[in-house]
């Protein structure tokens, strides 16, 4: 019963508005301030395109990209920050989308598994990790390479334990730990990391 | 999640005047705030940001402290030289916390003021937590309290406190500067939380309006003989079920000072001030006498139901983080 209420609220939450920014008086907000709002514009800039739009300040990064943008490729696992699926980067860091607030975003860089590569083409990464079969259900893959990328890139893929300890927040309920562990050991030498 | 409004300080005295305000609550890293707000644990009305604030962002080690800047990424305290050079049980402590993602988004301050990863207080379903509704009750005492306290606990509340940067903060004697509505003043990080005792809900000693600026790590030689020892149900990503924080100064291989902070087993950070003074003298391969040393320690030691193992558990623990700190493990 909880979880399908955290879903009607998050859609809720991520829906489009009707138009001008809602107002809520007092009492909607529990004694709040009455004459401010709860939703503002914001500029995000999203694999280096600016997206102008109007978000409710509960909107996290995760539902904002997936329903508002479109860009489903960040996928929602456990919405607690504890799965790793909805992994992007922020200003060329990985951190959790669905921790983040969208309209704290407004001003720094965000890139998802869509801003890896040019269309049409693959990241290194995700070639490694069709290379050595890294996901079965796929439903982790783009939080796993997310977060690869960033590992290498972090310098913290020189060994299969240090790939392990630091790709540990990404989970994988299908078990593809010893591919994904060898996608990134391959990646990282082609990278010469 | 409730609505609420949104605004990012501007400067630390807008902040401190923001933070005065009933309902409203300061968002560093988020990364337990939005886990508050989703699960009902926390319903601000109104959010301010104060990530802007780059002034509190620094690491920078001075003649007699290294000072970290409250809004300093753990991930970033976690890999900076002098961390690694002077204090290598924060390091450790910082690496083996969550996951690189939140380390790279949670800052040292927010950390610090994380709340217990105890079940029922971060239960789905509203389950009795007196941290979580005064006077509600304690589901964890005579519940499953595996995970939960066994020094320091009442009879209204068992949580530990799960940070582990805090351990090892504890351990080095660290300070925190807070900045507050009326001025700026400094608790001892061993100070800054509360026991539960009747009073649950309130775990720190900070006041409306005030907030963390910096944490200062004294400097000694001690502090380069340390470490952090966690130990957890899985390799990585997991909160610890008993870690101890140790530094040594010795003579070869006798102590001739140590320091000692457990977590998983109390409230709080838990200093061993007797075993401290007790292993003065003692050899670091005499296993037997550091765990005589320990003991006096674990007297007031009240386990529950399954939590009993944590008191074997810890004082093993202790030992071989001392160990490791003196060089012979």
């Amino acid at each position: 019963m909880e979880s399908e209420r955290t879903r009607r609220e998050v859609r809720e939450t991520a829906a489009e508005p009707t138009g001008v920014p809602r107002r809520v008086g007092a009492q909607a907000v529990g004694g709040g301030p009455a004459d401010e709002p709860i939703e503002s514009a914001v500029c995000l800039s999203i694999n280096g395109e600016r997206h102008t739009l109007i978000v409710d300040h509960r909107a996290t990064l995760v539902d904002v990209l997936r329903e508002r943008i479109g860009l489903t490729g960040t996928k929602k696992g456990c919405d607690r920050g504890e799965c790793g699926a909805c992994t992007v980067h922020i200003d060329g860091r990985r951190a959790l989308s669905c921790l983040t607030l969208a309209v704290a975003v407004q001003g720094r860089e965000v890139t998802t598994i869509e801003g890896l590569a040019k269309p049409g083409t693959l990241h290194p990464v995700q070639k490694a990790f069709i290379e050595h079969d890294a996901f079965q259900c796929g439903y982790c893959t783009s939080g796993q390479i997310m977060s690869a990328v960033a590992c290498i890139a972090e310098g913290h893929a020189r060994s299969e334990a240090e790939v392990a300890e630091y790709m540990s927040g990404n989970l994988c309920r299908c078990a593809a730990y010893p591919q994904i562990r060898a996608a990134v050991l391959a990646a990282a030498e082609e990278a010469g990391r | 999640m409730r609505p609420f409004t949104y605004a990012r300080a501007a400067d630390l005295s807008s902040a401190i005047a923001e933070a005065s305000a009933d309902g409203t609550s300061l968002l560093a890293g988020g990364t337990e705030l939005l886990n508050w707000m989703k699960e009902g644990i926390a319903a601000p009305t109104r959010v301010v940001d104060i990530n802007a604030l780059s002034e509190l962002d620094y690491i920078e080690l001075g003649a007699t402290e290294l000072r970290i800047g409250a809004l300093a990424r753990m991930s970033a305290v976690a890999a900076h030289p002098d961390v690694e050079r002077e204090f290598p049980a924060l390091r450790v402590a910082l690496e083996k916390s969550a996951s690189q993602q939140i380390r790279n988004m949670a800052s040292m301050g927010g950390n610090l003021l994380q709340r217990t990863r105890c079940p029922y207080f971060r239960a789905e379903v509203e389950l009795p937590c007196n941290k979580r509704v005064p006077g509600s009750g304690c589901a964890a005492l005579g519940g499953e309290d595996r995970s939960l306290a066994v020094l320091a606990g009442s009879e209204r509340c068992i949580a530990t406190h799960p940070s582990d940067a805090a351990v090892a903060l504890a351990m080095f004697d660290a300070v925190v500067r807070i900045h507050g509505p009326s001025g700026a003043r400094e608790v001892p990080i061993r100070e800054l939380y509360v026991l539960p005792g009747a009073t649950p809900h309130v775990e720190t000693v900070l006041a409306p309006g005030d907030v963390i600026v910096e944490i200062a790590l004294p400097r000694s030689r001690m502090t380069s003989s340390s470490h952090y020892l966690k130990v957890r149900e899985r390799a990585s990503y997991e909160f610890a079920l008993v870690s101890a924080a140790a530094g040594v100064e010795s003579d070869g291989r006798i102590i001739r000072a140590a320091k000692i902070a457990l977590g998983g087993v109390a409230p709080k950070p838990w200093r061993l001030m007797s075993a401290e003074a007790n292993l003065v003298g003692v050899s670091l391969d005499d296993e037997a006498a550091m765990r005589r040393a320990l003991a006096r320690d674990f007297d007031a030691a009240r386990p529950g139901r399954q939590n009993g193992f944590k008191i074997e558990l810890a004082k093993r623990t202790a030992i071989r983080a001392l160990q490791v700190a003196g060089g012979v493990a």
